[in-house]
């Protein structure tokens, strides 16, 4: 399934004006997914958590560019994200609702960021490109 | 049962306090029908929903929100006993209204994202955290007597 054309037209507008930060929102995200669903630290015993850490800003940066991926192949998220989804599915092995839990918190991170951008229609944009992002992660997801 | 510190409480009623209740509640509810656009299943007699700034602009829409989001003032001024506090509502929305309490979850977050829209800076990781429990909690005392 491929994200329509207007839903298309705002995400690359969005992420034109987020520019070179992606990666702090994606950090914070990561900071916020962590403090309000604690169960998603399970699966970062290998790094500190602790706020501020370096390694938690390493992983958002690592978000940051799967996400900018995305957005540079919305035509083709399965294709572009096929790497990444062996490896969450195969090596990570992540419970699929919880890429939801990161996702609404970098939603809520944009929303924080840019209130005057975060339109209704922009939210209903970024949740469907998220989605389609998670399927695309996900094997079974549904 | 969800268990609330004296931090999380102080810091989620000053936060309550400062929200206008009639506009959030209509960005709020108006937001769920823009954004996952099966919950206007329940919304058949509010007129016009047929898009973004339509169901945005919908005064039933606006009055509904502000009745569900005075109805979460309970919530806050209840933290300890939510089960309690919603347990008539509860029963209103499964033998009444037969929403699917999917929906609340989906309202709960939407009604966080606004908070950190309108509150921005102020609306600390910490303070996520505590609002997450509570819109969590509040989902689950509205599913409690559902049979």
């Amino acid at each position: 399934m491929v994200l329509e054309a207007a839903d298309q037209a705002a995400v690359r507008a969005l992420w034109l004006k987020l520019g070179s930060n992606v990666g702090v929102y994606t950090t914070e995200a990561l900071e916020r997914t962590f403090l309000a669903f604690p169960s998603t630290k399970t699966y970062f015993l290998h790094l500190d958590l602790s706020p501020g850490s370096a390694q938690v800003r390493a992983h958002g940066q690592k978000v940051a560019d799967a996400l900018t991926l995305a957005v540079d192949h919305l035509d083709d998220l399965p294709g572009a994200l096929s790497a990444l989804r062996e490896l969450h599915a195969h090596k990570l092995r992540v419970d699929p609702v919880k890429f939801k839990l990161l996702v609404h918190c970098l939603l809520v991170t944009l929303a924080r960021h840019y209130p005057g951008d975060f339109s209704p229609s922009l939210q209903a944009s970024l949740d469907k490109f998220l989605s389609h992002v998670i399927s695309a992660l996900v094997p079974n997801c549904h | 049962m969800v268990h609330f510190t004296a931090e999380e409480k102080a810091a989620i009623t000053s936060l309550w306090g400062k929200v206008n209740v009639e506009e959030a509640g209509g960005e709020a509810l108006g937001r769920l029908l823009v954004v996952y656009p099966w919950t206007q299943r329940f919304f058949d007699s509010f007129g016009n929903l047929s898009s973004p700034s339509a169901i945005m602009g919908n005064p039933k829409v606006k009055a509904h929100g502000k009745k569900v989001l005075t109805s979460f003032g309970d919530a806050v001024k209840n933290m300890d006993n939510l089960k309690g506090a919603f347990a008539k509502l509860s029963e209103l929305h499964c033998d009444k209204l037969h929403v699917d309490p999917e929906n609340f979850r989906l309202l709960g977050n939407v009604m966080v994202i606004i908070l950190a829209s309108h509150f921005g800076r102020e609306f600390t990781p910490e303070l996520q955290a505590a609002w997450q429990k509570l819109v969590a909690g509040v989902a689950t005392a509205l599913a409690h007597k559902y049979h």
